[in-house]
């Protein structure tokens, strides 16, 4: 057990510290986790609700296909994104390869099936409520998506942090696409997967430890804001 | 109020991707594809700066295994080769990907293995012989399996032993498929024999109970290469300032600054540029 709390106060140490090369790969970690995150949610949200509010041909291999996305390998999203932006795949030109931007594009592809499929089941449930409502009301079908979204926001919280856990916890496809260059594409994951080949065990551990603080403050500090609202919601 | 919370973040999201861009756009910048020994032993964070210092040029290091690094590199993805793998260096240059291979620096293999020593080699200056004995005595070895520098150096031992570890693969010799520090962790954890490069070995934080116990043959050598991603293959190289970083790794100032990186007191890579063996 005492390596346990060696890990522990190290972590404690490290971010008091307030090393500014540690601070840099926190601040990525989020703006890729978080960008990647919001791009998702922007694809998912309405592609999920389509889904989950209309009948239409080939609706359930749609869901079919959402499903099992969620479970995508992320060093095989890793590599896809390599092929399509390596200086010899269509995308080349681009030069996004090794960049943050190469890394938020692989993590949208992970997380936006996420969210996607998860929206789709919150969105029919919410469906069976309202469904007849709509038709009596003739509500059209892009006001019965927005209607449904908004009714929906307090689950779509939850969507979209399962979103982002995912995306945070994430080493596989950053690796490959960004390169985890020292001070360009580092992140907190890659640092961790580094230093543990290094063979500093415990440093990789401390790391390991300050993703999950920031992971459990994100996720307590949108809990509390879902909270606030309701509150407002029903007062 | 949750509306305004998503376009706040959306917003602040934005602004923090631009910021941190603008902030990369300091410096031109080349793409080294490296392997993970020429990083994991600190050599690049003491090397890098200096050549930045004195030209404005940012080196980005990709750093993976030989075999990673070379398929990258023949992809375009990347202006410097720097690795050790003599022949599959040639082979690069040869297929007309990379303009021209020099050496740069040289160090060593060694075998660690547990201080139990069960297959009774430490001490042991013959390569072939410690690797017949390992054998023999189905000592378990844990070896790269990943198509890099060190797993094709040590396939090349193998096969001067005579030994072919293949048809063991799975009971006493395991293929870990994966980078140098893996393998060292998974080595010590399950008490096996790794061959590694020096570098690496003494930058390692997780001996555990191992130690070098085969050290000194000369066919353990280990040389390392650089190479000029051709522009020719690939036109968007920036061969005038990668060839300026080649030419720094090559001169008498890079030379010296290779020589004095130390590690707890010992020099790790020996430079030989232009006069290494042929």
């Amino acid at each position: 057990m005492d390596s346990f709390w060696n890990v522990l106060a190290s972590a404690v140490g490290l971010v008091f510290a307030f090393d500014p090369d540690l601070m840099e790969i926190v601040g990525l970690s989020m703006q890729v986790t978080l960008s990647a995150v919001a791009i998702a949610c922007l694809i998912g949200f309405p592609l999920g609700a389509i889904a989950g509010a209309f009948r239409f041909p080939g609706r359930t291999l749609l869901s079919i296909v959402l499903n099992a996305l969620m479970g995508l390998p992320p060093v095989v999203v890793g590599l896809l994104v390599y092929l399509m932006l390596s200086a010899s795949g269509p995308l080349g030109p681009l030069g996004l390869l090794y960049t943050p931007t190469a890394m938020i594009i692989a993590q949208t592809v992970l997380v936006t099936p996420i969210v996607a499929a998860l929206t789709k089941q919150v969105v029919e449930d919410l469906y069976q409520e309202y469904g007849e409502q709509f038709t009596s009301l003739g509500v059209g079908p892009l006001d019965r998506v927005m209607a449904l979204l908004w009714d929906a926001r307090y689950s779509l919280l939850t969507v979209a942090l399962a979103g982002f856990g995912r995306a945070v916890a994430e080493v596989g496809a950053v690796i490959i696409v960004g390169g985890n260059i020292n001070h360009v594409t580092r992140v907190m994951t890659t640092t961790i997967a580094l230093e543990t080949s290094k063979g500093n065990l415990e440093l990789a551990l401390a790391l390991g430890v300050i993703l999950l603080a920031i992971a459990f403050a994100v996720n307590a500090l949108v809990m509390t804001l879902r909270a606030s609202a309701v509150r407002a919601a029903y007062a | 109020m949750i509306r305004r919370t998503i376009l706040i973040f959306i917003a602040a999201t934005l602004l923090s991707t631009g910021v941190i861009h603008s902030a990369q756009a300091e410096n031109p910048f080349i793409i080294v594809q490296s392997t993970t020994s020429t990083q994991n032993s600190g050599l690049f964070d003491d090397l890098l700066p200096k050549f930045t210092a004195k030209t404005g040029i940012d080196v980005r290091v990709v750093a993976v295994g030989t075999g990673q690094a070379i398929r990258n590199a023949s992809n375009g993805d990347g202006d410097v080769l720097f690795v050790h793998s003599k022949p599959s260096e040639e082979k690069f240059v040869s297929d007309g990907l990379g303009v021209s291979r020099a050496d740069v620096m040289y160090n060593d293999f060694v075998i660690v293995g547990p201080a139990s020593d069960p297959a009774g080699v430490a001490g042991t200056k013959n390569v072939t012989e410690a690797f017949t004995k390992i054998a023999s005595s189905k000592s378990i070895f844990a070896s790269r399996g990943d198509d890099s520098g060190t797993h094709k150096a040590e396939l090349r031992l193998w096969k001067s032993a005579g030994i072919d570890p293949s048809e063991a693969s799975g009971t006493w010799y395991r293929e870990t498929g994966s980078g140098m520090g893996a393998t060292l962790n998974t080595g010590t954890g399950m008490g096996a024999y790794v061959m590694t490069d020096r570098a690496t070995w003494t930058a390692f934080g997780n001996k555990g109970t191992h130690e070098i116990v085969v050290e000194g043959d000369p066919n353990m050598f280990n040389q390392y290469g650089v190479i000029l991603v051709n522009p020719d293959a690939h036109p968007h190289v920036k061969a005038d300032m990668a060839q300026r970083f080649i030419d720094w790794l090559l001169s008498p100032e890079g030379q010296t600054a290779i020589a004095d990186y130390q590690l707890d007191g010992q020099q790790l890579f020996f430079p030989n540029a232009g006069s290494g063996p042929s």
